[in-house]
């Protein structure tokens, strides 16, 4: 427990005092348990920008608690189980390793409204929510696999779960379509914040000659690692990383969580709030595409914005058959598109991408 | 698996820069463990470094600046520990377990600013006529000149419990702190300026990642190198040798494992993130473990 969470523990505890004193207008509690620190620059810094973005929609009607740096696992049942003693209405638990500790206290408090981020379990007070990162990662793969020369890109990522698996995937798919010879080299970190290690498996991915980084972990020390190295190209990860652009970060994926948090927060205001499951893309801004910079030459840009329009519009899905798996089964047939349960526990490379999933 | 992808001079260059934040921090460590005292804040000092170096830098420019505010920086939060535990006789391992906690608060707080700015540029050091070597060049006398500053502080530290008249009181004051107080030395003052060496050298670790590994400030960006550090000032049995040895050990397979990673081996990626930790932990055990010093943990005060 850092002083931090102290801290937000003795807001809260303040804040149900000075709550419960006023005259039965007890403000709305909405309660943010995140994987890292706010100051990540990346996924739990957007998270926390819909924090702030609900406190500014609503005033006074609502007050928001948080706890950030919360590991994965019986921990994070500690963090909410406390939020929830302590009065929380809502609480967003923003990462998918808070799945089962969500399901589990929020059967012991049956009135307290529950939202699970990339999860895909739900219960009665449980809902799940997500962005279709993956349509991020088509733009993405589309623009590296025209930017590399080495035809190495080299691809960070955190745990082996459908989630970080379907952007692989999405990225090779879309980068092998401008590129066959699109070689993808991918780094296990197991770890969703360690600036040191994302920097080390950066750098290992240079020297073995990837000139376009992926990744998808939280910190930007990749794209520092990008810059040393000077000719290699890299993308914001759920956060615009501007202050690399114009180069090494030629785009981004930006989460913008503002709009379903505040919607969220107002269902449990008016009492109309039920247990969904949102997945949102392009289309409703769940998920932004960052300013594709001038270091990227202007056709590569021009269709770059194109499929980013298609994808906004759905005329266009990132999975659109024919698609093969790793093995060489098929998946999907010519102009069939993939349906939703089977993104969501997608566990398999498709056709051309090398290494095994780890199990 | 495309073995031939991985160029091994510049993996044994990286096992250098890898290794060098957690040497920094041991090597201070293992002073303060020799002096008797356990202090388990390794982790609060390096990040209370990590943002304090990274603020001079910034503020100043000068990356050479910053590592000197980081040492200053990590030596003042040790004061604190060694002021609770050598005069007020605090346990040593919860008020070290507590430092680590006001570390990463305090560390936290003052990087507010600071976060997505970038540190100034600290060049690699091409050493003439030695960097132009062939394939040792570019491995030992290419990196940036705080890998030679580790290297220098752990000869020194060596030397200097060898052979000096001071690293011999500092011995004794860990060994046995009642018989170096009989003898007339002053343990609590030994002990102060180990402790605020051990601080120092922690700063200068988290410092490095600051300013060059990462180069940049986040929240909680030492991510557990400091207990790294604590680990293998034991398994090293507190020579500055080992220590040596086991910081390269564990600097050498983390980058190994990474990069049989990218080149696609048919290992397991469980095993392999696994590696640097057990191989650490094998060799020195192997290398048959050393006594600790007599008074470790022990608090002392002259009345007794």
């Amino acid at each position: 427990m850092t002083m931090k969470t102290l801290l937000a523990g003795a807001t809260l505890a303040l804040g149900l005092a000075t709550g419960a004193a006023a005259d039965g207008h007890e403000p709305t509690t909405v309660g943010f348990v995140y994987v890292g620190p706010i100051g990540d620059g990346g996924w739990t810094y957007e998270h926390d920008k819909g924090r702030l973005a609900v406190e500014e929609a609503f005033g006074d009607q609502v007050e928001t608690v948080y706890v950030e740096s919360v590991p994965e696992g019986p921990d994070a049942e500690r963090v909410m189980t406390q939020m929830a003693l302590q009065g929380a209405d809502l609480i967003f638990t923003t990462s998918f390793g808070y799945m089962d500790q969500t399901i589990a206290v929020a059967e012991k408090f049956p009135d307290v409204k529950f939202e699970h981020a990339t999860g895909y379990k739900r219960a009665d007070n449980v809902s799940t929510y997500s962005a279709r990162f993956y349509e991020g990662r088509a733009v993405q793969g589309h623009i590296a696999g025209q930017m590399t020369e080495s035809n190495v890109i080299g691809y960070i990522a955190s745990f082996p779960i459908p989630e970080v698996i379907r952007g692989i995937n999405s990225a090779y798919l879309h980068a092998a379509e401008v590129n066959p010879d699109v070689e993808f080299k991918i780094i296990w970190v197991y770890t969703w914040f360690d600036p040191a290690k994302e920097a080390e498996a950066a750098n290992v991915l240079i020297e073995q000659g990837a000139d376009v980084i992926l990744q998808h972990t939280d910190s930007t020390a990749p794209q520092a690692a990008a810059q040393a190295a000077g000719n290699v190209v890299t993308f914001g990860q759920a956060s615009d990383m501007a202050e690399f652009a114009p180069f090494p970060r030629v785009s981004s994926i930006i989460d913008d969580w503002a709009p379903y948090y505040i919607a969220r927060t107002q269902a449990v205001i008016d009492g109309t709030w039920e247990s969904t499951d949102t997945w949102d893309g392009i289309g409703p801004g769940m998920v932004g595409i960052g300013e594709i910079t001038d270091a990227v030459p202007a056709e590569i840009k021009a269709s770059a914005e194109a499929l980013v329009e298609s994808l906004r519009t759905g005329e266009y899905h990132a999975f659109t058959g024919p698609i093969n798996k790793q093995d060489g089964s098929a998946w999907l047939a010519d102009g069939e598109i993939a349906d939703d349960g089977t993104l969501a526990g997608m566990d398999f490379y498709v056709e051309g991408i090398t290494g095994e999933i780890p199990q | 698996m495309d073995l031939s992808s991985i160029n091994p001079v510049l993996l044994l260059a990286s096992l250098m820069v890898a290794a060098t934040p957690i040497l920094l921090a041991a090597i201070g460590e293992l002073v303060v463990e020799r002096a008797g005292v356990l202090n388990l804040g390794v982790e609060g000092m390096m990040i209370t470094g990590a943002v304090c170096g990274f603020v001079v830098a910034v503020g100043t420019n000068s990356p050479w600046l910053g590592f000197l505010g980081a040492a200053i920086g990590g030596a003042l939060l040790s004061v604190i520990f060694g002021f609770l535990t050598q005069l007020l006789l605090s346990n040593q391992v919860a008020t070290g377990l507590a430092l680590t906690l006001f570390g990463l608060g305090l560390s936290a707080l003052m990087g507010q600013g600071y976060i997505g700015i970038k540190a100034p540029e600290f060049p690699d050091w091409h050493i003439p006529l030695l960097g132009d070597i062939p394939v040792i060049g570019p491995i030992v006398f290419q990196h940036d000149p705080m890998v030679y500053v580790g290297l220098v502080i752990v000869a020194g530290v060596w030397a200097f419990l060898k052979y000096s008249r001071a690293g011999l009181i500092l011995r004794a004051v860990g060994e046995n702190h009642e018989a170096a107080h009989a003898l007339g030395y002053h343990v609590v003052r030994v002990r102060m300026l180990a402790i605020m060496f051990g601080g120092a050298c922690a700063g200068l670790g988290g410092a490095y990642l600051s300013l060059v590994r990462v180069p940049q400030w986040t929240e909680g960006m030492t991510a557990g190198a400091g207990w790294i550090a604590l680990a293998i000032v034991v398994f090293a049995s507190w020579r500055p040798g080992r220590l040596l040895l086991g910081a390269y050990l564990f600097g050498g397979v983390t980058v190994l494992q990474l990069n049989l990673q990218a080149a696609g081996a048919a290992i397991g990626v469980e095993y392999l993130s696994m590696a640097p930790y057990l191989a650490t932990i094998a060799v020195l055990v192997i290398m048959r473990a050393g006594r600790a010093p007599g008074s470790l943990g022990q608090s002392f005060h002259a009345s007794r």
